[in-house]
């Protein structure tokens, strides 16, 4: 699965885009936050306020429970600012 | 109803933009165009950096275009958004609505707008006027903008009562 960084999300990870295989039990965007933590400084640096992290599951804005089931594309990022 | 979305590092010419949308056609009674610029604080931003989600950020915007259609009736919606680095006094962002009558174009712009601040996927980065331009990539001393909750309320305006 392809996950995607952007803005001051991509700048703290350190990286604008990475393939991943989900480790067994990662099935949704919250447990799938939980474990990039695990990786890292840098990720733990990045969700370390979850709450300000929007997620999209192929390219459409969900909510952290959302599964991750037939999943090709996960992007973290801060809420938008554009216009 | 005819519509481009367009997002680019190049700038826009607004009229050429009016007359592509009217070219042709003499249903149109109104045509309201909104553009948003790169705002310099009193001297504080040499530029600012835009970055967006290729692929979702036009996704969304068509998506966007899509609910004012079905809101209010228009000939034609153009929306250009510029990314990377721009500087105060230069546009960002273009909206441009067609309509038979002046308040669907009036309202479908501003809705546009509202929407497309905040949930296109779209960030802006502050590179400040002291950093000099040697340095100015430095994530020390540029800064993201927040989001605003005051955008977010201007969205509530739109919601359907049941």
């Amino acid at each position: 699965m392809k996950i995607y960084y952007f803005a001051w999300v991509r700048e703290r990870t350190g990286r604008a885009d990475e393939t991943v295989t989900l480790p067994e039990g990662v099935t949704t965007v919250a447990e799938l936050i939980d474990w990039l933590k695990t990786r890292g400084p840098e990720f733990e640096f990045a969700f370390e306020n979850e709450r300000f992290v929007r997620a999209a599951v192929d390219q459409q804005l969900v909510s952290h429970d959302t599964s991750l089931k037939d999943a090709n594309e996960v992007a973290f990022f801060p809420p938008m600012t554009g216009g | 109803m005819i519509v481009k979305v367009r997002i680019q590092t190049e700038d826009f010419d607004v009229n050429e933009e009016c007359a592509r949308l009217a070219d042709g056609k003499n249903n149109i009674g109104a045509i309201v165009t909104f553009t948003g610029l790169c705002r310099d604080e009193e001297g504080r931003l040499s530029a600012l950096e835009l970055e967006h989600y290729p692929g979702m950020a036009e996704a969304k915007i068509l998506e966007i275009v899509e609910q004012a259609e079905s809101r209010w009736p228009l000939q034609g919606v153009t929306v250009i958004h510029r990314v990377g680095r721009i500087k105060p006094g230069a546009n960002i962002v273009l909206v441009v609505t067609a309509s038979s009558h002046r308040r669907a174009a009036f309202e479908a712009a501003e809705f546009l707008m509202d929407f497309l601040k905040t949930s296109a996927p779209f960030w802006k980065k502050e590179h400040p006027a002291d950093a000099g331009l040697a340095d100015a990539n430095t994530a020390t001393e540029t800064r993201w903008v927040s989001a605003q909750d005051a955008d977010d309320e201007a969205t509530k305006r739109w919601q359907v009562k049941e």
